[in-house]
């Protein structure tokens, strides 16, 4: 299957986000790497999404919904942040 | 207590299905009618959700085709192994209603104020947000030169054929056919590569901004030809769509 980006998460990530986040500049906390969320590699298949980064391939995100609940792991960023309202989170 | 729609969320609508017609044999463009709509930007798409009677449900994402202003559509192309393309390309009617969201996306859109010149590169359906970008131009009487390069497997599966038509307004549009060509045609042949990009696009030194949309192998080889002809990566905004459906 082949990969997809960031763009087509849009709208899951408003449902986790309650925002627009493909603008939204992300940084990978394996190699650094900093680029939009649009410009992720996406694997979309049932039931989850797996977000990786595009220079190193670490997983980033996964966000697995079930029913009504969306659980999400974001272990894999050092930060996300998103330009006007700063949604960042620091490396665990 | 009533439902209110959450400032920021998005709320799944029934829209209206105004009009389907039909672009190419296996494409067609789909006017909406949602009840809420905040207005879009040209790029943006939106979620389409089928529920079947036994409450599966499937969700694609759908570029809108239509500048900011016009009434919503979205352009669908049928992918014959599809789950949601094939009901709406071959069943869906005027007067039907069609589950949706949106409009999602902030980043693969355009504003005459981002400047250019624009770089547009489609891969088969991927033209369809850049219609929208083509269009928002157009209405607002930006004078950013813009080029269209369009990837389509032959001239029968070249979306707004008419509308693309030839140069107009500032616009430079040319094809690449990759899969046979008309007799006597005189436009590009082939996959896209660098030195397709080398004569078509703008030079680097333009200080272009570039958007490209395509399956994702196309997406690839055009950002990195683009890239390698000094594209600084930030002005090359990408969309990729998965699949092969539209080469």
């Amino acid at each position: 299957m082949d990969a997809l980006d960031g763009n087509a998460i849009g709208g899951l990530l408003i449902d986790v986000f309650g925002t627009e986040m493909t603008a939204a500049s992300s940084t990978c906390a394996t190699c650094g790497a900093s680029r939009p969320v649009a410009e992720l590699v996406v694997y979309r298949q049932a039931p989850g999404t797996v977000v990786r980064c595009r220079t190193c391939g670490s997983v980033l995100m996964v966000l697995v919904r079930r029913a009504d609940v969306t659980s999400v792991d974001l272990s894999g960023l050092a930060s996300l942040s998103q330009p006007g309202s700063a949604l960042s989170r620091q490396a665990a | 207590m009533a439902r209110t729609a959450l400032r920021g969320r998005l709320t799944w609508q029934a829209a209206a299905v105004v009009s389907v017609t039909g672009e190419t044999a296996s494409v067609v463009t789909i006017e909406l009618d949602p009840p809420h709509w905040p207005g879009h930007h040209a790029g943006q798409h939106l979620d389409v959700r089928l529920t079947a009677e036994d409450g599966y449900t499937a969700e694609r994402e759908y570029s809108i085709a239509s500048a900011p202003g016009e009434p919503v559509a979205i352009t669908v192309e049928r992918l014959e192994d599809g789950e949601v393309s094939p009901y709406l390309t071959g069943e869906l009617r005027a007067g039907d209603e069609l589950e949706l969201r949106g409009p999602v996306g902030g980043y693969f859109v355009w504003e005459p104020g981002d400047g250019g010149p624009l770089m547009l590169l489609a891969g088969g359906s991927g033209v369809v947000p850049l219609r929208s970008i083509l269009r928002h131009r157009r209405r607002t009487g930006s004078d950013v030169p813009a080029r269209l390069l369009y990837s389509s497997r032959s001239w029968q599966d070249v979306i707004y054929r008419d509308e693309l038509g030839q140069d107009h307004d500032g616009v430079q549009v040319s094809y690449t056919l990759t899969r046979g060509h008309p007799a006597g045609w005189t436009g590009h042949t082939g996959r896209i590569n660098q030195a397709l990009l080398e004569r078509v696009a703008w030079p680097a030194e333009a200080g272009p901004l570039a958007y490209i949309c395509g399956p994702t192998s196309f997406v690839e080889t055009a950002a990195a030809a683009l890239v390698g002809l000094g594209y600084p990566p930030e002005r090359v905004k990408t969309e990729r769509f998965g699949g092969t459906g539209g080469r």
